[in-house]
């Protein structure tokens, strides 16, 4: 009798088996491309400012900033996938301090993506920061179907970097300070600029780009250094795909923006918070109308009007849950419908005023 | 100008309990306490005060009949249970918290040290059921005893002009609550000196301690002062470094247990009274926010010398061992380990044994006249 089809029949079940397994990496990455509901979590937590004070002493209040939302990330549930630390882990960029800070980073339990500050950075141009966490000071990556870039966007003019300082400790402080005219705008240059390129060439172009920086990719206040010289160029290398994202830190603030079809979200620092610089009216700024304010912070409270984020990568868009202490927490998600990030708890609808174009 | 703001606010409080004045014995003027918040559905009127007295002091309504309001805010201890640590309820089983006094907690925000009670009408109606304090079932025991108690049912019928099963547990915790808003205490030798110009009422050694108090010591910015009263709370919740510092390494497992678990606000209320470990997550039980672990309200300090022992937990013995907790930055022994959940005012104070001494002295100066005999005994002065 016919016995070989039922041997048969399982053989052909068996290879389709066989076949779908060896290809089940992949499938997943397929699938996360495919189905808009794919989503996960990281943390972000930036600007920790570690300060070297003498010995063994460093400033405590900072110190409490980042241990207290490095112990808080720990506790979230469901666990993120990894967390970005957005840059400024230093004051002064020493050894001590760095040191220390990769110390308290290291009780996190998942893994930690860093990004050079400048805080980090112009002691020693970012050779120690890059020996301590093992990392180039521009990097990539892809997570879940989700092309990720840490940028180097603090650097400037090779003249300002490297012939117009006596001390590399002077070059540090002068860098280190908001409206001094000493200081240099920052940049991303020429020369990562191309890398980008050349690593976004090879991500299609309905992948979701998210793009960690420490200054915003947006000009904002130059006198602060709330600002990227060549940010146009940069962004003009993320316009082709249908979704990206720029997270950045160093402004201490809650700020977000949609240029095109990039979304911007600033971090809160553990350390301190800055002011809204419109405050500041010495100067023009070319800055989004303030329709949110800031909480003030109480100075009693060391820890208030500061904070680290939590985010949902809903689809390969930026969902910004904000862990504020002393303060309501906030959330600012992509709204589809307006097609920019939206601040979902606090402004009523009549008091909003949209996003700018452009700076 | 002071002194006229003070008038006004004394008018505003005459004016307030009105119906309740008689009941007030001259020595509780309330020089330095606000205006009395009272809600629109509670009047108070003096039947009602007395019947929330009797409601208060009755053991009855407990499962052994041996425990009531008062055996854990004892009148005769100012309204707490002193010098135990934790309170004890039914067949002598211990909670997890020190007894709150019930003086001026009409004026708290919220009720129970992790404030998961809105106002003392609510608070009334949970130790009653829970299990390791007053131990009922549900409040039926309560509503059959006074829709058949004759005295209950003559009070009742006066105060609400309700009889049988029209009485239920809210008019029950609204007169207890009317009781309980008679137990305000001002008055003490420093509000004396800065709300009545006494320049005499505090004595050197207090003053230099309201300096330190204000200023290095950094208590007002929680304990608050203001320009014409003063509760010596902000109502909020701290993480000052007490309790939680027991629990540093196990606080993923009993924080992410308390994520994933749904529990209702009655099994909170039974959960951290019967688990200690559970206890010292503080708010962060009521809430699950981060910002609230570890944290617990501010207390008033009024009276404090009387109220003893301290904290949430009961754990310190004495006044002078908070300040010294405090001036050691959050930990209650010099270089043991900081929780990394600390409130961001909690910092070391750098004070000299003087200056906690002085400190010390300026909160037995927080002392209303008819609580300075206790006091007096309870500080050993």
């Amino acid at each position: 009798m016919n016995t070989s089809n039922p041997n048969r029949r399982d053989f052909i079940k068996g290879a389709g088996t066989i076949a779908a397994a060896s290809t089940l990496p992949l499938s997943i990455v397929e699938m996360a491309f495919a189905d808009p509901a794919q989503s996960f979590t990281f943390a972000h937590i930036s600007d920790a400012h570690i300060q070297h004070i003498r010995g063994a002493e460093f400033v405590r209040n900072w110190d409490r900033g980042l241990i207290r939302a490095v112990a808080e990330t720990n506790l979230l549930q469901p666990k993120p996938d990894f967390v970005v630390f957005g840059g400024d882990l230093a004051q002064l960029g020493m050894k001590e301090e760095l040191d220390h800070g990769a110390e308290m980073l290291s009780r996190l339990d998942y893994p930690v993506y860093p990004v050079l500050g400048e805080h980090d950075y112009y002691l020693d141009l970012g050779e120690y920061w890059s020996q301590l966490f093992k990392r180039e000071h521009y990097y990539s990556w892809d997570h879940k179907g989700v092309h990720f870039v840490v940028l180097n966007s603090i650097l400037t003019t090779d003249e300002w970097t490297h012939e117009r300082w006596p001390t590399a400790r002077q070059r540090m402080l002068e860098m280190a300070g908001l409206d001094n005219p000493n200081g240099s705008p920052f940049m991303v240059g020429e020369k990562q600029r191309q890398w980008l390129a050349a690593d976004l060439d090879k991500v299609p172009k309905d992948t979701p780009v998210v793009v960690f920086s420490h200054s915003p990719i947006q000009k904002i206040y130059k006198g602060w250094n709330f600002w990227t010289d060549d940010a146009e160029e940069v962004q003009a290398l993320l316009h082709p795909f249908t979704t990206a994202t720029v997270v950045y830190g160093h402004v201490h603030q809650i700020q977000y923006n949609q240029i095109g079809n990039i979304s911007f979200h600033a971090v809160m620092a553990t350390a301190w918070p800055w002011p809204y610089p419109q405050a500041y009216a010495q100067a023009e700024s070319q800055l989004p109308k303030l329709t949110v304010p800031m909480n003030r912070a109480d100075p009693f409270f060391e820890r208030d009007a500061t904070g680290w984020q939590f985010v949902d990568l809903k689809s390969g868009r930026v969902s910004m849950e904000y862990n504020l202490y002393s303060n309501t927490n906030r959330t600012v998600a992509y709204n589809p419908e307006t097609g920019q990030p939206e601040d979902s708890v606090y402004q009523a609808a009549g008091g909003r005023i949209a996003p700018q174009i452009h700076y | 100008m002071k002194r006229c703001l003070f008038f006004i606010a004394v008018a505003g409080f005459l004016c307030a309990v009105g119906a309740m004045a008689a009941l007030q014995p001259a020595a509780s003027s309330p020089l330095g306490l606000p205006p009395l918040p009272i809600p629109g559905d509670n009047q108070m009127t003096s039947e009602k005060v007395a019947l929330g007295e009797k409601l208060f002091l009755d053991k009855r309504f407990s499962s052994t009949g041996e425990v009531s309001c008062s055996t854990c805010h004892d009148p005769e201890k100012a309204f707490t249970d002193g010098p135990l640590k934790v309170s004890e309820g039914i067949n002598k089983l211990t909670g997890t918290r020190n007894a709150p006094t019930v003086l001026n907690a009409a004026y708290f925000g919220s009720q129970f040290w992790d404030g998961r009670s809105p106002d003392l009408e609510d608070q009334a109606l949970h130790p009653f059921l829970n299990p390791v304090e007053m131990g009922l079932p549900d409040h039926q025991p309560i509503l059959d005893i006074v829709r058949t108690d004759p005295d209950y049912q003559t009070a009742f019928k006066q105060v609400f002009g309700m009889s049988g099963e029209e009485i239920t547990m809210k008019q029950v915790t609204q007169a207890i609550a009317a009781f309980e808003r008679t137990k305000v205490a001002g008055d003490s030798p420093f509000d004396r000196y800065f709300y009545g110009g006494e320049e005499t009422a505090l004595t050197d050694q207090e003053k230099r301690g309201f300096d330190l108090f204000v200023n290095q010591g950094r208590c007002v910015s929680c304990h608050r002062i203001e320009q014409t009263q003063a509760l010596f709370t902000d109502n909020r919740f701290h993480n000052v470094g007490v309790g939680i510092n027991t629990i540093q390494g196990d606080v993923p497992e009993l924080a992410g247990a308390f994520i994933k678990t749904k529990l209702t606000l009655e099994e909170v209320d039974h959960k951290i009274l019967s688990d200690k470990r559970t206890s010292e997550l503080g708010r962060f039980a009521i809430t699950k926010g981060f910002d609230d672990l570890g944290s617990f309200k501010t207390p008033t300090l009024r009276n404090v010398a009387a109220t003893a022992p301290y904290f949430h937990d009961g754990s310190a013995a004495t006044l002078r061992d908070v300040v010294v907790h405090y001036n050691n930055g959050g930990v209650t022994t010099k270089g043991d380990h900081v929780n990394d959940f600390l409130s961001g005012g909690i910092r070391p104070l750098d004070l000299s044994e003087d200056q906690i001494d002085d400190l010390v002295a300026f909160m037995e100066a927080l002392t209303s006249p008819e609580y300075a005999q206790l006091a007096a005994a309870t500080s050993g002065k």
